[in-house]
């Protein structure tokens, strides 16, 4: 048989002719080992529909009552009534959205005012506004790294600074997982003449581990032409006295050249953004493509985030209760004996790690029909291919909803023998 | 011993540790296909190639990179630059 009589045609499917294949093909594998899971009467754990959010910890899933711990949505700034109410005026004085680029119709005073609050609450001369936070790091990482440039990073690099790499000309370098010693070898192994953007997260979202940055700072400021970006997603709001990130929490502010973050996390909204001093940073508006090929974030989206930033400026009371629930939460599934990302609570990230998927699919599901929602990750999204529930507490969970969470871990874990 | 049979020994040596199949190593040898590795352990694997050769094979390079052969060439090429 030739190959041409084993591919499917524009009019026959790969349905109506054995064997044959297509663009889809190569997706078959994915697709027998989802129906397989499924076939076995487990919800999709990557199908939840919130039929109805009451509130920044509260939602109501196919008719039930759940507590939200994977969110990310560590502020609880979502329903925040100052924060709804700037939204609200926006969309009736300035419209739906904007229907362009920053660089042409796409900039109202809203997006300006959001990136003032940015320069307010980072203490930076520049501030630029995306409209996701995947598009802040693909545009920056892409931009400045270009070809005969270096990017090194962290092999545990979200997915956005992976793609930033790949979608940028520049040569791209690994170093083991919050290596110092990786970095620094590598970075000896390149050109001393060549540029180097050197790419650190504050936390890392996987496990919730958080960056030694003042060792890794140092191990760079040791070879020539490197310039370091920090990507604070899982940072902001939380570390630091003026919320800025586990860079500002270790004192390194004065080092990184580039902080990336995002409104989707501790803002409460969606967008990202990249701050820094550097005196050619308005340049980037004209050659950042992420930037200019697509539309500008809606003005109640912009006006929300400004309302949320200042006011995450004056949050440490928050910041301290957010600690608590952190450490409270912890101990109480190490008591338990669940195994985690971490020995300790460094950040507001607490991942459950689980032998296989057929494990963590059953307890991802019984803690759903308990009431409370968590992530379910899986490789290659995981690091060392680990099956992980993931928990993101929220500084509005109570210490009721703390102490509730903890006895579902215990019901879930005992009914699917995840601890004995 | 020709340089390059030494550049495939020790390559070969690297491999082991990851070689959970025990696959039968030749030139023609292809990680994805033969080794089946999955994106981690060719990080890993990579990562141990570089400190043993003291040299970096740049996310761009590995992707071009199939089989223990080409691996070999581009160590040698490395190495002499």
């Amino acid at each position: 048989m030739t190959d041409a009589a084993e591919t499917a045609t524009d009019t026959r499917t790969p349905a109506e002719v054995a064997d044959a294949r297509d663009l889809f093909s190569k997706f078959d594998p994915l697709i027998a080992e989802r129906e397989a899971l499924l076939a076995t009467g487990v919800r999709d754990p990557f199908a939840i529909v919130m039929d109805e959010v009451k509130s920044p910890t509260q939602a109501v899933i196919k008719g039930k009552d759940t507590i939200l711990l994977g969110t990310y949505n560590y502020m609880g700034m979502t329903f925040d009534p100052d924060v709804v109410a700037a939204g609200k005026k926006a969309l009736d004085e300035f419209g739906a959205g904007t229907t362009g680029s920053r660089v042409l119709n796409g900039t109202y005073q809203g997006h300006k005012e959001v990136e003032d609050a940015l320069k307010d609450f980072y203490g930076t001369s520049g501030a630029m506004v995306f409209s996701t936070g995947y598009q802040a790091n693909l545009g920056m990482i892409s931009t400045l790294a270009g070809k005969g440039d270096y990017v090194v990073l962290d092999a545990d690099s979200h997915a956005s600074i992976y793609d930033g790499c790949f979608l940028g000309d520049a040569e791209i370098v690994r170093f083991r997982h919050n290596s110092v010693e990786d970095l620094d070898k590598r970075l000896g192994r390149l050109p001393a003449d060549a540029q180097k953007l050197v790419v650190l997260e504050g936390v890392y979202s996987m496990l919730g581990d958080v960056a030694p940055l003042p060792d890794m700072v140092a191990a760079v400021r040791k070879h020539p032409n490197c310039m370091i970006l920090v990507d604070e997603a899982h940072g902001m709001g939380f570390f630091g006295a003026n919320g800025r990130g586990v860079y500002e929490e270790q004192g390194v502010e004065k080092d990184v050249d580039f902080v990336v973050g995002t409104f989707s996390k501790s803002v409460g909204t969606v967008g990202g953004f990249c701050v820094s001093n550097h005196p050619k940073f308005e340049v980037l508006r004209l050659v950042c493509r992420p930037y200019v090929f697509t539309a500008s974030l809606p003005p109640s989206v912009v006006a929300t985030a400004a309302t949320s930033i200042r006011k995450l400026m004056h949050a440490g009371e928050k910041r301290a209760h957010l600690w608590k629930n952190s450490q409270r939460l912890h101990k109480g599934l190490t008591d338990l004996g669940f195994k985690l990302g971490t020995e300790t609570p460094q950040s507001a990230i607490i991942a459950v790690i689980l032998t296989d998927q057929t494990q963590a699919v059953a307890m991802w599901q019984a803690l759903l029909e308990l009431g409370l929602y968590v992530n379910m990750a899986r490789p290659p999204a995981t690091p060392a291919g680990t099956f992980l529930l993931r928990c993101s507490l929220c500084a509005e969970h109570s210490d009721e909803q703390v102490g509730q969470i903890i006895g579902m871990f215990e019901a879930a874990g005992k009914a699917t023998g995840a601890i004995g | 011993m020709t340089d390059r049979q030494q550049i495939f020994d020790s390559v070969a040596a690297q491999i082991a540790p990851f070689n959970k199949k025990g696959v039968e190593l030749t030139e023609a040898t292809s990680f994805a296909g033969d080794l089946e590795w999955d994106s981690l352990t060719v990080m890993d694997f990579v990562a141990a190639i570089e400190d043993e050769f003291d040299i970096i094979i740049t996310m761009n390079m590995q992707a071009e990179i199939e089989t223990i052969g080409q691996l070999v060439d581009a160590v040698a090429k490395l190495k002499a630059a």
